[in-house]
């Protein structure tokens, strides 16, 4: 796939992501590695495509009340959008910082609430937004580079 | 490192994917935080974990980890199981705990399989 590029169309995936839904949790990042897998992106891109994407769609599980989760996958770049209905992020440079959480004792018993998850998606990208506010929607634009 | 030689060190069980008992390992990422995992494990580890929930299945999958040794009986449920078979994950139950399980692969040449390998 890699050498023929200029045949290759974008692919858009689309997943809808519930609140509190551990059992659903991470299905969707699965289904895009499978998708990346299947179309031959070298291991190291899937690998970060992946762990970006799963920690996203855990933070909608998580924190949020429910949203989406979109994967545009290019020849050059994969670019994942995680969305949800709030409740949103007052303080963004807070909340990037390592350690800090406000996941409850019921979810760091399963082992997330580290205060880890903003700053590995951070790691992961080549480009990462996050659009967010008190008492609006969350959005995080994740940018991963083929090439790097 | 052989898993199957693990796995007797351990005097583990088999749970999932038996067909990777020949397939080796290179390092260690022991943890009960799945962000550190994510974030941290190299090429070729071993996760052992006191979790046994369907994320650390999700987790592994996600960082590219083949295999998961769970500590101390903590037997995971039938779901995580199905979930693991699904994914080709090796799983083994042990009865030890995180730090001896930790301590007989040490004693054994096993290192550290974090990125930054300490
Ligand atoms: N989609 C979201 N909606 C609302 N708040 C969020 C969202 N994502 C993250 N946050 C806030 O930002 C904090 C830090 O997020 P981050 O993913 O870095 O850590 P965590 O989810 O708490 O723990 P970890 O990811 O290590 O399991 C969260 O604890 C939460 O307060
Ligand atoms: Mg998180």
């Amino acid at each position: 796939m890699m050498d023929d590029n200029k045949q290759f169309k974008p692919l858009k995936l689309y997943f809808t992501v519930e609140q509190g839904d551990f059992i659903r949790a991470g299905e969707a990042s699965s289904k895009i590695k499978k998708v990346l897998s299947q179309l031959g992106f070298p291991g190291s891109l899937i690998r970060r495509v992946a762990i970006a994407a799963y920690e996203a769609e855990m933070n909608i599980v998580i924190h949020s009340w429910g949203g989406e989760l979109e994967a545009e996958i290019g020849p050059e770049h994969v670019t994942i959008v995680a969305r949800d209905r709030g409740p949103g992020i007052s303080d963004i440079a807070l909340a990037m910082e390592e350690g800090y959480s406000t996941a409850p004792d019921k979810v760091r018993e399963m082992g997330f609430g580290a205060g880890m998850g903003l700053p590995n998606i951070q790691n992961c990208a080549t480009e990462f937004i996050i659009e967010s506010g008190e008492g609006r929607g969350t959005v995080l634009r994740i940018l991963i580079a083929v090439k790097e | 490192m052989l898993l199957r030689d693990i796995c007797d060190w351990l005097q583990g069980e088999v749970l999932t994917g038996r067909e990777k008992m020949g397939m080796e390992v290179q390092g260690v990422c022991a943890s009960d935080l799945m962000s550190h995992v994510l974030a941290n494990a190299g090429e070729k580890v071993l996760l052992i974990t006191g979790l046994n929930n369907l994320q650390v299945v999700r987790t592994a999958e996600m960082s590219d980890i083949e295999a998961i040794i769970f500590v101390q009986n903590k037997r995971p449920a039938p779901e995580v199981l199905e979930l693991a078979e699904e994914k080709h994950l090796l799983t083994i139950l042990t009865p030890y705990s995180m730090f001896t399980t930790c301590g007989i692969l040490f004693k054994n040449g096993l290192r550290c399989g974090l990125d930054d390998g300490r």
